[in-house]
């Protein structure tokens, strides 16, 4: 199934939800509005066996693409392989908002695995429906990025910290999270 | 001498994520009302393989609740690797999971590899798929070792560390370190195999099979191991599928799901193997997976033995692969590469890539987004031991406490992978 049925057959099962779709480099993407994932994901665990959910990954845009002017790289399809073929000068596309929650999906069972991404773009203080009604094992890789990324995962059963202290400030992956000169933790306690 | 007799598990319920609604799938809470006493069970403890804090609510001798902790080794590896050029993040990778480093190694290099797009001679991708397996069998006798000494068996621990010895061995023969070895680089790996190499590797592979059958004449059918192992921390296929359990946890349960079978990558699909599965679930087929898989991966290295091509194990693209040390002192070219790669790094394309392998844990996946520069702008590893330690909880209630460390040793989970 290419990534237009499938962009199509979501689309038809559940109205407006799918906003964009590419091929991607390594699997499927389909960008879906944050209020139709949790029918989106049912659809594709129960008609398209994705019964198994790798991973759930928050990426932070602040700033994505800023520090890459003048790149003068490669344009995607290029043989990297023989030398002197640099590409063209190119641009990043700009990100539709500031986080972007993609979740990997395969099938695991008969069959090929057939994974496909999906990911919902989310500004900051926009919050995500949980899929741990879904995929049980969404429950600890939504904590992580509620931890790390402070994404809110509305219906989640557990959302609280699990990787930092739970009286910890802030949220570490952040882009916008300073690297050194931030306090030391437990200085109080020697 | 006489033996005492156990008293049989209580009967109570199996638990039941699905039936429980609101619940979070990787806790259990303990019924309200009873008697119970809360015990803080770690963070440091001998048999959590880590630190990994569990809190039990213990109704006498049997656990009714459980919530898993995990965070205490956290050092913020993905946030290390996106202030790091991608040559410099090689030697982060085989530091978080200590015990199957090269697995790390082998997926964030082949998620760079994916995204760069640079060709691996196909030597060297055989020298990287014997060092995986020979990295397997490390691993498996780790787990074998240590969850065989929660049970009181020390010996079996001394035996499996003999042999872990020998791959380590082997290991520093071709990589110069006995661990975190930095062996696989963007396309290719570091340097040929040494000479003396392959004798040394086939007195090893010629030793393991008896060392093996000497570990399963010892445990598989001890009545101790199997009583303390068989119908212990059940999980049924579909529920292990739910809960994102992979590799031996999966397999354990009848699943065939392997990624160097579903989704070959290296040289997989040219060397014969079986997939190894059991169908009851519990921590005896567990245990019996990752046994019977040390023969596999020994059938494996063979192969990549008998059959490995000749040829570069580099890729000669001076782009992105530093250059051989002696050209420095006579090309001012390799001298200008080498510079340009070391100071500012390479810059990969924009995009974003998923790369799951098969580590001894189950799927390794690296997650990278890259913007065109030359540091990732975000890396995120799906841990096979995260994601198994979630289903502690489902595991261990309703049985005796005891049986809850069976049921962590059997998941096989490195905390140094979980808290990345």
């Amino acid at each position: 199934m290419t990534t237009d049925e499938l962009a199509a057959a979501v689309t038809k099962a559940v109205p407006e939800s799918v906003t964009a779709h590419e091929d991607g480099l390594d699997m499927p993407t389909l960008t879906v509005a944050a209020a139709k994932l949790v029918e989106v994901a049912t659809y594709l665990r129960d008609t398209h066996g994705k019964n198994f959910l790798s991973a759930v990954s928050a990426v932070d845009h602040l700033g994505y693409g800023d520090d890459v002017a003048g790149y003068f790289g490669t344009e995607r399809g290029r043989d990297v392989n023989s030398p002197g073929s640099w590409g063209t000068p190119m641009t990043v596309a700009a990100p539709a908002k500031r986080f972007a929650v993609r979740y990997h999906l395969a099938h695991v069972g008969d069959g090929p695995t057939d994974r496909v991404r999906l990911q919902v773009w989310l500004d900051d203080g926009e919050e995500v429906p949980t899929v741990v009604g879904v995929w049980p094992t969404a429950d600890w890789h939504e904590r992580e990025q509620y931890d790390l990324m402070g994404i809110v995962f509305t219906g989640h059963p557990n959302l609280k910290r699990l990787i930092m202290p739970t009286d910890w400030a802030g949220h570490p992956l952040r882009k916008d999270y300073p690297i050194g000169g931030e306090p030391v933790q437990f200085t109080d306690a020697i | 001498m006489s033996t005492v007799e156990r008293p049989p598990a209580p009967v109570l319920p199996l638990y039941e994520p699905a039936k429980i609604p609101g619940g979070a799938p990787s806790k259990v809470d303990p019924p309200p009302g009873a008697d119970l006493i809360t015990v803080n069970f770690g963070p440091n403890h001998p048999s959590t393989h880590g630190v990994l804090r569990l809190i039990v609510t213990l109704d006498g001798e049997v656990v009714v609740g459980l919530d898993a902790d995990i965070g205490y080794v956290h050092t913020g590896f993905e946030k290390n690797f996106e202030q790091k050029t991608y040559w410099k993040g090689i030697p982060y990778s085989p530091r978080m999971d200590y015990v199957a480093f090269f697995a790390n190694e082998l997926a964030y290099v082949g998620a760079v590899e994916k995204l760069i797009e640079i060709d691996v001679p196909p030597r060297a991708q055989w020298i990287r798929m014997l060092f995986a397996e020979l990295n397997r069998i490390h691993s498996h006798l780790i787990y074998l070792g240590t969850s065989a000494v929660e049970m009181g068996a020390l010996s079996v621990f001394f035996y499996c560390l003999r042999e872990r010895d020998s791959v380590l061995d082997l290991f520093e023969m071709a990589t110069g370190v006995r661990m975190h070895d930095r062996y696989p680089q963007f396309g290719g790996v570091a340097e040929d195999l040494p000479k003396g190499f392959y004798a040394e590797c086939r007195r090893f592979l010629a030793e393991m099979p008896k060392r093996i059958d000497e570990y399963l004449d010892l445990l598989a059918g001890n009545p101790v191991w199997k009583s303390r192992y068989q119908g212990i921390g059940t999980i049924d296929a579909e529920t292990a599928i739910a809960m994102g359990l992979s590799g031996p946890n999966l397999r354990g349960s009848g699943v065939p799901y392997d990624i160097r079978r579903a989704e070959p990558y290296l040289a997989y699909d040219r060397v014969q193997f079986d997939v190894i599965t059991r169908d009851k679930g519990d921590a005896y087929d567990r245990f019996m997976c990752r046994t019977l898989e040390m023969y596999e991966s020994v059938k494996i290295v063979e192969q990549c033995l008998d059959s490995m091509p000749s040829g570069p194990v580099m890729s000669d693209n001076r782009k992105y692969v530093l250059p051989p040390r002696h050209e420095l002192h006579t090309s001012m070219e390799s001298l200008i590469h080498h510079f340009k790669l070391v100071t500012e790094g390479f810059r990969a394309p924009p995009g974003q890539l998923y790369h799951p392998i098969e580590s001894p844990r189950g799927e390794f996946g690296c997650y990278l987004v890259s913007d065109g520069g030359t540091k990732p702008w975000r890396i995120h590893f799906r841990a096979p031991s995260f994601v198994s330690l979630q289903s502690t909880a489902m595991m261990s209630v309703n049985r005796y406490v005891g049986d809850m460390i069976v049921v962590v040793g059997s998941l096989d989970g490195v905390m140094g992978e979980a808290d990345r």
